[in-house]
């Protein structure tokens, strides 16, 4: 793509333990364009959140990035020292956590903490920082926002709480958005309403967005491109709709036939659902070649030696021998 | 949320570190644990070889642990072999000899090797005093512990998991009991035990109602810690799962939840055997701690103190550093166990 | 080996719906009935915070009127978000909490009724909870947990045909006999879940209560758990009551589906008949909530509101303020669930044919 927003090359994420190094990311490359919004997907324990938190710079040592580069707009961010990290933080990268509860200081009002978040990183006075901050609440549809500027992250519901959360992520107005699991904690009626808001909001800001899911309903909901992760690996990335409908990778395949559809009838109870045998593997417990061998219906020799980088297969990049060079 | 393979799972985005790789825990503090696994309880089994391998790593580590526990052993070993490797006995009046009474140190002038510490007023080594009375010292700490250990745990177990009546009741209890020191319950104790029983009664049984008087004052923090511990455990759903079968509640605390709530205990009761010795210590310096017919260091240096302004130094200070060398190591140890017992920490 | 038990194997598994009324109580006597059952909680703050502040006592109706029945060998759903009392209801069934009101009937006797051997009857059912990796004690081995429902029942002659029955439980869930020397921490919250399912069969029960067995796990995951319950419910002929928040899964696995909404019953139909047409307002809100996977663009209402704080439930009907369609008979009078069509729906405007089908 043309002078992509954020650029990933061959992120590596180790852990070095007493028993040895586990590599909890492994290789993993991908773009953003300016105002796309990005899925991450794959089960737990696939690397997903850690890739975000190493973009953010929110990665607690042990775990540290070993490999590869992150540039922001062209510069490098992954080997910049602690307070200019903090400095891009905030301002041009913002992030959304699971749990709103914990992710909002408990001891401050919303207001407060919106208008010190502006204030540090964008250079307004202190009337305007809050004019700014009771906009922002209206937009995330805040009823009110007025009277709620003054309360507590408590005397607000999940879903309020979540939309506030997103408030401060894109009050200093960050180009891009880090979004890891945002709406996991809510129950699926307001997972609708911020995964519609979040997606208007970065429409309407061209914020960048990459959002970190297990769910691929989010994702079919909100993403533009799709990046499927397995065990710290990409298996496939492509255009949502491509993804979804028709995968190539056969970790995705699985994935897509294992999750049950809602559907009227006989028909769908008659079906059982598509199972992917075993599991992920465990970080010291990765298998030679492609990592998703010993659980793969159309695997071949090719697959327990060597393994795959991802190729382009039509729109999409596939990590698979199906469709590697021969 | 990583896997690390061992059953142990790194959490690093959530500001918590883990030791991967320890057959188990995982720890984050508390919320938000990420993507769809939960957070895992604690590891099980402390006699597990790869808990006891951990452990045994930490200990390494610290040389500081090592001092301790060689000096622990060191006293623990020379109070329960005392009665062979004591070069007298100081306490078998027929081998006393008044004569040799106040023979300084060894290397001091004037000092014979056959008395390496000194002698006391009534010519008893000091380092065989001291021998044995590190023995009823430790015998004393040990029983308290044990007794403050039993009946604190039981109580914060029944609290826990009965709530109500019964919960409010030891609380209270304990509450108010807090708000004494204990050096004050184990004086009341003894006090009582004293106006109560017949004299000889009493000096007969003054070892025992000493050891209930620290083991009294000394309940409430096993039973705090364990009732928290309970109350947490009783919201799992494996308790529920119990329940479910129709399990009774009392096989339920003992089988289920006992086993998950004892971890803590270990370090409370390792730094509470240096409390308990000091405050027997502290009891038997003031006169109403053990009898005169078994001393114990607190003893030692009651007797020392004496002493100390005409000069006969080394009986109040040996016995006051073999006190203090045996608390200290004990403590240390216990802080190392707590640090290493304690996943958020590593 | 299992007691004679009434469940009939020839039952189908509910591929093919059942004909007949759907109605709560169903023409067949149900093998688990409940009538108007509702729980409190006093969640008031305590005493001396009360007389100070002045503050009222605060009662949390968690299940409010709930009234339904499962037959013998289908698979019921409890569907709902959060707060909803589904929750509440699997464990008041198995006896977790006690009723506040109303009446719990298993095989058609009252557990409530006086002289009735309860723990008798609720051997015969069971439960499998959602945490795979809380509802399973760290400490204990495998084989313990899973042989504790035969010990604490007696089902075993000798510790030789204890161990033989643990080691065909885990068979049965397609772990190893070998695996029950091993402690939890040792598996993966999928094969948790099979032991803990596993555990729930050891007491050869006829009645599964499933609290969100597969909430907790990866999607891949799930599609194995589900399978497995499905093909163990086929084989031992077992009844399963299956409380989930997630539609998709209970279109999958439930024969009839029950939505609940802050602590009462709002729509109670056939699987197929909810899917293909919901008749509540609520239950179209929570269908239409779901993320279209097959990017079907179809047409949704955009969702409204939040749950309301279950301490002050509005009055009247409980999803007055989130309804597009609510009415001054809605905000004073509570619907009733009524029979109509094969379905029963708990709403004023189905009843008075403002909201067509």
């Amino acid at each position: 793509m043309a002078s992509p927003l954020l650029e990933v090359r061959g992120l590596r994420v180790e852990f070095p333990t007493r028993r040895g190094t586990l590599v909890a990311v492994d290789g993993v490359s991908f773009a953003i364009a300016p105002g796309e919004i990005l899925g991450v997907v794959g089960e737990s324990g696939a690397g997903k959140s850690l890739t975000g938190m190493a973009i953010i710079g929110l990665l607690e040592p042990p775990g540290r990035i070993a490999a590869g580069e992150i540039r922001l707009e062209g510069e490098r961010i992954d080997d910049l020292p602690h307070d200019r990290m903090r400095r891009v933080r905030g301002r041009r990268i913002g992030a959304i956590f699971q749990d709103p509860l914990t992710s909002l200081n408990p001891l401050y009002t919303i207001g407060r903490q919106l208008t010190e978040t502006i204030l540090t990183h964008l250079d307004v006075g202190r009337d305007e920082a809050h004019a700014r901050a009771l906009r922002l609440l209206a937009e995330v549809g805040i009823p009110a926002p007025e009277a709620r500027i003054g309360h507590y992250p408590h005397q607000f519901s999940g879903g309020m709480r979540q939309r506030v959360v997103i408030a401060l992520a894109l009050c200093a107005e960050p180009r891009l958005v880090i979004a890891d699991e945002p709406t996991t904690a809510l129950d699926v009626s307001i997972q609708a309403q911020i995964i519609a808001l979040l997606r208007r909001l970065a429409r309407e800001r061209g914020t960048a967005v990459m959002l970190i899911t297990h769910d691929m309903g989010v994702i079919a909901e909100t993403a533009d491109r799709v990046a499927v992760m397995y065990a710290g690996r990409l298996a496939e990335i492509g255009p949502v709709r491509g993804v979804l409908q028709a995968p190539r990778h056969p970790y995705t395949e699985g994935l897509m036939g294992s999750i049950p559809k809602l559907a009227a009838g006989a028909a769908a109870r008659a079906t059982a659902l598509v199972q992917i045998e075993g599991a992920m593997p465990r970080l010291n417990a990765i298998p030679a070649g492609c990592a998703f061998n010993p659980r793969c219906p159309k695997r071949f020799e090719r697959c327990l030696a060597e393994r795959p980088e991802p190729v382009p297969v039509g729109e999409a990049l596939v990590a698979c021998w199906l469709y590697g060079a021969r | 949320m990583v896997d690390d393979g061992r059953g142990g799972v790194i959490d690093p985005g959530r500001g918590g570190v883990i030791d991967p790789g320890r057959g188990g825990g995982v720890i984050d503090p508390g919320h938000g644990s990420g993507a769809v696994a939960a957070a895992m309880p604690a590891p099980p089994g402390w006699l597990r070889r790869g808990w006891e391998h951990d452990l045994a790593w930490s200990f390494r580590r610290s040389p500081v642990t090592i001092v301790a526990a060689l000096l622990t052993v060191l006293c623990v070993g020379g109070a329960v072999f005392a009665p062979w490797i004591a070069p007298h006995s100081p306490f078998d009046s027929a081998t006393l000899n008044l004569n040799d009474g106040f023979t300084p140190p060894a290397w001091v002038e004037g000092g014979r090797a056959r008395y390496l510490l000194g002698t006391d007023d009534q010519g008893r080594d000091v380092l065989s005093t001291i021998l044995y009375g590190a023995r009823v010292s430790l015998g004393v700490g040990l029983a308290a512990v044990a007794f403050a250990l039993v009946l604190g745990v039981t109580l914060g177990l029944l609290a826990g998991y009965l709530g109500g009546r019964i919960d409010a009741f030891i609380m209270r209890v304990a509450d108010i009991q807090l708000s004494f020191p204990a050096i004050l319950i184990a004086l009341l104790i003894d006090g009582v035990a004293r106006v109560a029983l017949p004299r000889d009664l009493h000096d007969a049984l003054a070892i025992y109602v000493l050891v209930l008087a620290i083991g009294v004052s000394g309940w409430v923090q096993y039973a705090r810690t364990v009732r928290g511990s309970t109350l947490v455990e009783k919201g799992k759903e494996y308790v529920q799962a119990a329940r479910v079968i129709g399990r009774h509640p009392f096989a339920i605390m003992l089988a289920h939840v006992l086993p998950n709530v004892t971890g803590p205990v270990l370090v409370i009761g390792t730094i509470h055997i240096a409390t308990a010795i000091i405050t027997e210590a502290t009891l038997s310096f003031l006169g109403v701690g053990v009898p005169p017919t078994e001393p114990s260091l607190g003893t030692l240096v009651r007797i020392g103190n004496e002493f100390l302004i005409s000069g006969e130094w080394w009986i109040a200070l040996f016995p006051g550093l073999a006190l203090v060398v045996l608390v200290l190591s004990v403590n240390l140890l216990g802080d190392w166990l707590r640090d290493a017992l304690n996943p958020k920490l590593r | 080996m299992a007691p004679a038990s009434a469940a009939p194997t020839a039952v189908p598994s509910g591929k093919a719906a059942p004909s007949g009324s759907t109605a709560p109580s169903g023409s067949t006597a149900p093998l688990l009935r409940l009538t108007d059952v509702g729980r409190d909680f006093d969640v008031s703050r305590p005493w001396l915070n009360r007389v100070l502040e002045g503050a009222p006592r605060a009662l949390l109706r968690a299940v409010d009127g709930v009234s339904f029945g499962v037959r013998t060998g289908e698979t019921l759903a409890l569907v709902g978000e959060s707060g909803c009392g589904k929750s509440t209801v699997a464990r008041l069934i198995v006896g977790l909490h006690a009723l506040s009101r109303g009446r719990i009937e298993f095989d058609g006797v009252d557990l409530a009724a006086p002289g009735v051997d309860v723990p008798r009857l609720r051997r015969r059912m069971q439960m499998i909870f959602q945490d795979p990796y809380a509802s399973l004690n760290p400490r204990w081995h495998v084989r313990d947990i899973v042989a504790e429902p035969i010990r604490a029942l007696g089902l075993a002659r000798s510790p030789a045909e204890e161990r033989e029955r643990v080691g065909e439980l885990l068979r049965q869930v397609r772990l190893a006999p070998e695996d029950g020397e091993k402690y939890p921490h040792e598996f993966s919250g999928g094969q948790r879940q099979r032991i803990s399912i596993a555990r729930a069969l050891s007491g050869n029960p006829e009645f599964l209560v499933c609290d969100e067995p597969t909430s907790a796990l990866d999607v891949s995951v799930q599609a194995q758990i589900l399978n497995l319950m499905g093909e163990l419910q086929q084989r031992l002929g077992l009844t399963y009551l299956f409380i989930s928040h997630n539609l998709a899964v209970v279109s999958h696995v439930a024969d009839r589906v029950g939505v609940m909404y802050l602590g009462r019953v709002v729509e109670l139909a056939d699987s197929a008949r909810l899917f293909a047409v919901p008749r509540h307002p609520y239950t179209r809100m929570l269908m239409d909530a779901v993320p279209d996977l097959e990017m079907s663009g179809r047409p949704r209402t955009p969702v409204a509101g939040e749950v309301p704080n279950p301490l002050a439930p509005p009055a009247g009907c409980a999803f007055h303020p989130r309804c597009p369609h609510a009415n001054d008979r809605c905000r004073a009078e509570r619907p009733q669930l009524v029979v109509r069509d094969g379905g029963a729906v708990a709403c004023h405007a189905v009843a008075e044919g403002r909201l067509g089908g």
